[in-house]
């Protein structure tokens, strides 16, 4: 079994923004328990000591932990890389000098649009002004930036737009991925979900400013996988190289995975009660789809079988109540209809423009403890991406 | 950027450094190098991390292939672009002349 390489900590799901791709679960009251600082602390040092390289932290909106300096100067001294993945909101001029100072090594910026107007809406909340200074802020304080644009049917026209904003924020790097309708997503499918021509439109532009821009920005696009033949090799794999532990400790082998362990009635693996080495070796939910002993036809004879594991469990949990189904996307896939549907709905001709997205629903106010919860030693003790190159002495 | 165009920018004259955002470990759990990266992990064996190490945006290509001459008994100046132009057409390092 490999190490994971990398662990996406969710540290709150409490936000300030109130997009309506949000991924995270529909019932975020559920994970306000969340781990205390020192429990954190303790998560990292068992990531690192099982082989972890990179931390994501993310949420929510990590910047409403009041704690986020002391953990990223924490991971920072046990040689972890930290990514931090924000909406900007909260990152004074102060706490940016704090966190730089703590060691924290990057900074994922979240925009919404090029526009003012449209990336408010989209956001549910004024913020594009201030995610403007915060581009500023970190640049000048040295940080490399990455934005971060979620790409769906309102936006997606917008696109030329959206680099030429990445540009003059003198970004290094600008991910430009469609939408993953899990969570809160789910619910806006049908008005996230962009036409053929809108992408059509999209990949024209992308592959000029790649040209233009090869030297001085790294660009980053991913369509929906929707509209591909065969499904995207999800996590590189069920607990293959990656894992995320959200806000109240549960650890999951996918950012999406919450409803999926519910649903098919497996015990959470829960950082309070168990090693991070024990959840990665031996957790039933880390388990389950763990290699390919677990995949149905056509995924068991599939020759691309190591290519993309049968695609995303969360999504055919989603799709068809089953997570051990061969991902929808997936042409070959005994449910590719449900699919067929979606992109026929996102294509037809009279469908009026523009259109609405449900707001996601705020978290009530987090329940943090203040004490370390002993833990009830049960066991033994990294898009990571599929451009990982691996050079064999 | 595509690999012939990464070649022709990483000539002997070409001063390499890793990318702002890209940072070289050692990690002790695994045994083995790492580039770091905010979504990319590289993997690297020690000969290229001993490259990666003399990419000081100061030394030029030639200069880090007559100092691996120093180290190792077999340097191919061939190996050690290539291996600097993957990571420039990957964004993980950067180049500059002069």
């Amino acid at each position: 079994m490999d190490r994971p390489y990398g662990l996406l900590a969710e540290l709150t799901y409490a936000c300030p923004l109130k997009c309506g791709y949000c991924s995270n679960p529909l019932q975020l009251d559920d994970y306000r328990d969340e781990l205390s600082t020192e429990e954190w602390k303790r998560v990292f040092a068992e990531a690192a000591e099982l082989g972890v390289l990179q931390l994501h932290l993310s949420g929510g909106e990590p910047l409403q932990r009041h704690d986020i300096v002391e953990l990223v100067r924490s991971a920072n001294q046990l040689g972890l890389y930290t990514n931090l993945i924000t909406s900007g909101l909260g990152l004074s001029r102060r706490r940016a000098a704090e966190l730089r100072e703590a060691g924290l090594d990057h900074v994922q910026l979240s925009i919404q649009s090029d526009e003012r107007s449209l990336s408010d809406d989209i956001a549910g909340t004024p913020s594009f002004a201030r995610k403007q200074i915060v581009a500023q802020q970190v640049k000048d304080l040295g940080w490399p930036l990455t934005l971060n644009v979620v790409l769906h049917r309102l936006n997606i026209d917008r696109i030329g737009g959206i680099i030429a904003m990445a540009e003059a924020m003198h970004a290094d790097r600008i991910e430009l991925a469609n939408t993953q309708y899990a969570g809160w997503a789910g619910l806006n499918l049908p008005e996230l979900l962009p036409s053929r021509e809108q992408l059509n439109h999209a990949e024209v532009v992308v592959r000029e400013a790649r040209e233009r821009l090869a030297e001085s920005m790294e660009i980053i696009y991913v369509v929906p996988d929707y509209y591909s033949k065969y499904p995207k090799p999800c996590m590189d794999g069920w607990a293959s190289r990656q894992f995320t532990v959200v806000p109240n400790g549960d650890a999951l082998p996918c950012p999406a995975a919450h409803e999926l362990a519910l649903g098919h009635g497996l015990p959470a693996a829960n950082v309070r009660e168990h090693s991070l080495g024990w959840i990665w070796e031996q957790a039933p939910l880390f388990q389950q789809f763990r290699g390919d002993s677990w995949m149905p036809d056509p995924c068991r004879s599939c020759d691309r079988k190591e290519i993309d594991f049968g695609g995303c469990r969360c999504q055919a949990f989603a799709l068809t109540g089953d997570a051990a189904r061969t991902d929808p996307v997936c042409h070959l896939s005994p449910d590719h209809g449900l699919i067929e549907a979606a992109v026929a709905t996102a294509n037809d001709p009279s469908r009026p423009a523009g259109g609405t997205l449900i707001p996601r629903m705020a978290m009530g106010r987090p329940n943090r403890a203040t004490n370390v919860t002993p833990r009830r030693t049960t066991g033994i003790p990294v898009q990571l991406s599929p451009t990982i190159l691996r050079e064999k002495a | 950027m595509r690999l012939t165009r990464a070649m022709e920018i990483v000539d002997a004259t070409a001063r390499p450094r890793l990318s702002p955002h890209v940072r070289l470990v050692f990690n002790a759990a695994r045994g083995e190098y790492a580039l770091l990266s905010p979504e990319t992990i590289w993997t690297i064996n020690a000969t290229g991390a001993a490259i990666v190490e003399l990419c000081d945006a100061t030394r030029t290509l030639a200069e880090i292939e007559a100092e691996l001459r120093g180290q190792y008994d077999q340097v191919a100046y061939g190996d050690i672009q290539r291996f600097v132009a993957g990571l420039v057409t990957k964004h993980g390092m950067e180049v500059k002349h002069g």
